[in-house]
């Protein structure tokens, strides 16, 4: 059909879709012919994709709205016809800070509220003890990981920017860092919080999806200029993403698919942990006890696929609230336009749905409204942002 | 280029040989205050210490990530005025990229100043993946040979050949074979190891 695709991506679970759409053939089934690149960092990715060495990229949700609006770097609109995944991350801390949390909560340790109100007891203990603050670990600025850490700890009063440290870290640096103490906690995706509790040195307190019941975490990502010139190879990308996502929910497929994913070559690590990851169900303690989520990682089931504007407007209202843009109409547009839920109906071809997406299901403040985002940022009494 | 003119430079590296060769031509160019990172346990920690000005990273380097977080969420270090050259400047951005270099401008440098260092570190970087290749070349030339010498032992044992002999048999069957010697060799090991 034309000339051959090339795609980056990071080797994780949430590229799932892409890489079964390649490598099980969905992608050829509709004409595309695909290079999948692997990446090492989300700053590559980023470039890659904005000067067109990539013509599509696995991507945070985040980087894609921030490469829109040239927030930290060049300023390149991108087109998210796709959803690689919902959910899919999880904050781990090492055995210390959980014993210390433990000490302090006051309710059911799954319970965001409940662990943030014991971190904020911790960080005033420490604080008084002259200790040094806490460390966390997250992936990028502009990630999910930064923002489910902070909207997390702000809940109890917690300021990130001022009662702990937060860092970014290379996912394959994670466990490491916990390991040596570098950092006391992250918050990352798949694997790195499995296999930080099979090594014995984290418990998983939160599943990602117990802070915000569905939150965008990776987009297929292109640049919106050659979505424009290209729009039946984005139509025939999308479709085969669509189908690979089906074939990865289909419980009769886990194996098979895990299989797929666990390859040297793309994301290399056991078939095991990404059968866990997929299925949801994580040994969260060195202990060996087990939770399983329903919603842990949304790969293609209840509408994950489809790019849903509202949770574009979410993500652009963290970067006001942590101060990394200031909040204007034109950039809450901008945001919502990069997710493209008409390009990925137009490739199924079928009608917008007659039902709005099921919302973000944050566990703290009111239902978030895109129409009002100045009424979020004012339900916090922490952030950054300025009226 | 006086040394209180010549801005601090910092290359993020993991590899000694293409440092060293930055780091080297850099000198040669004249910018003499230049620092070789390579422990990324404590990337930021040295960067904060040496306060440079421009930051060079090998794009394979995971740590770049990093590098952006402590442009965009740090208040403890000055903030970038650009990075690459400049946006509008898309050809250098993508030369840079395509050789695996990424700089980073920290403080408030020129445009006109860092624009020679890019294309030094770029150059620079093309010229060390044509060594890289090039090492590659003898290392596999090394190979062959020692996989030659396999196969000429193999031969003199079972036909009774002097090595001379075994080595124009090689030399001969690859020909009418229109195959490279080492393949030829490769396949009567294969073969011999079969057999055994």
């Amino acid at each position: 059909m034309t000339a051959p695709l090339r795609i980056g991506f990071i080797p994780l679970v949430d590229a799932a879709a892409l890489i079964v759409a390649v490598d099980k053939g969905f992608a050829a089934a509709e004409g595309l012919e695909v290079e999948l690149v692997r990446e090492v960092s989300w700053s590559n990715v980023r470039d890659k994709l904005n000067i067109g060495l990539f013509d599509a990229a696995h991507l945070l949700a985040p980087v894609a709205i921030a490469s829109s609006l040239g927030l930290g770097h060049v300023k390149v609109p991108i087109a998210a016809p796709f959803n690689l995944g919902v959910n899919g991350n999880a904050i781990t801390v090492s055995p210390t800070l959980h014993a210390a949390l433990m000490e302090e909560i006051d309710g059911d340790r799954f319970d965001p509220l409940a662990t943030a109100k014991a971190l904020a007891k911790v960080v005033t203990k420490r604080r008084k003890a002259g200790a040094d603050p806490l460390t966390f670990g997250m992936t990028f600025p502009f990630s999910t990981h930064n923002y489910q850490l902070r909207f997390w700890m702000a809940a109890a009063g917690v300021d990130p920017d001022e009662d702990v440290r937060l860092v970014v870290l290379p996912p394959p640096f994670m466990v490491d860092s916990l390991r040596n103490g570098h950092v006391d906690a992250f918050c990352v995706g798949a694997p790195w919080n499995s296999i930080a509790v099979d090594l014995g040195i984290g418990h998983i307190l939160h599943f990602s999806s117990d802070i915000l019941a569905r939150a965008a975490e990776k987009v297929l990502a292109l640049r919106q200029v050659w979505a424009d010139k290209h729009p039946d190879v984005v139509a025939a990308l999308v479709r085969a993403a669509v189908k690979a996502a089906a074939f990865i929910e289909e419980p009769a497929n886990l194996t098979e698919a895990a299989q797929i994913l666990a390859q040297p070559e793309r994301i290399g690590v056991d078939v095991e942990v990404i059968r866990r990851t997929l299925v949801g169900r994580l040994k969260i303690s060195p202990d060996g006890t087990f939770r399983e989520s329903g919603r842990y990682l949304l790969v293609g089931r209840e509408g994950a696929g489809r790019p849903d504007p509202v949770q574009a407007a979410w993500l652009y209202a963290q970067m006001v609230r942590w101060g990394q843009t200031a909040l204007t109409p034109d950039g809450v547009k901008t945001a919502m336009a990069v997710f493209r839920p008409d390009l990925y109906d137009a490739a199924v071809g079928r009608r917008p749905p007659d039902e709005a997406p099921a919302g973000l299901g944050a566990f703290a403040g009111p239902v978030f409204d895109p129409g009002n985002i100045l009424g979020h940022l004012k339900a916090f009494d922490v952030g950054r942002w300025k009226a | 280029m006086s040394a209180e003119q010549s801005p601090k430079i910092v290359i993020v590296d993991e590899s000694p040989i293409r440092a060293a060769i930055l780091e080297e031509g850099l000198r040669e160019a004249g910018f003499t205050q230049v620092v070789h990172i390579r422990e990324m346990q404590s990337l930021l920690a040295r960067i904060y210490a040496v306060d440079p000005e421009i930051i060079l990273i090998d794009l394979e380097n995971p740590s770049r990530d990093v590098l952006e977080a402590m442009f965009q969420v740090s208040r403890a270090v000055k903030r970038p005025i650009a990075m690459f050259v400049d946006q509008s400047d898309s050809a250098s951005i993508q030369a840079s990229v395509e050789a695996g270099v990424s700089a980073y401008i920290v403080d408030g440098l020129k445009k006109e100043r860092i624009k020679p260092i890019l294309d030094l570190c770029v150059s620079r970087f093309n010229a060390f993946a044509k060594l890289q290749e090039e090492l590659e070349r003898t290392k596999s030339q090394l190979e062959d040979r020692k996989i030659i010498e396999k196969a000429k032992g193999i031969l003199m044992k079972v036909k009774g050949l002097t090595e001379d002999e075994a080595y124009v048999l090689l030399r001969s069957t690859a020909m009418r074979e229109k195959k490279k010697i080492g393949e030829i060799a490769q396949s009567i090991i294969t073969a011999s190891e079969m057999l055994k």
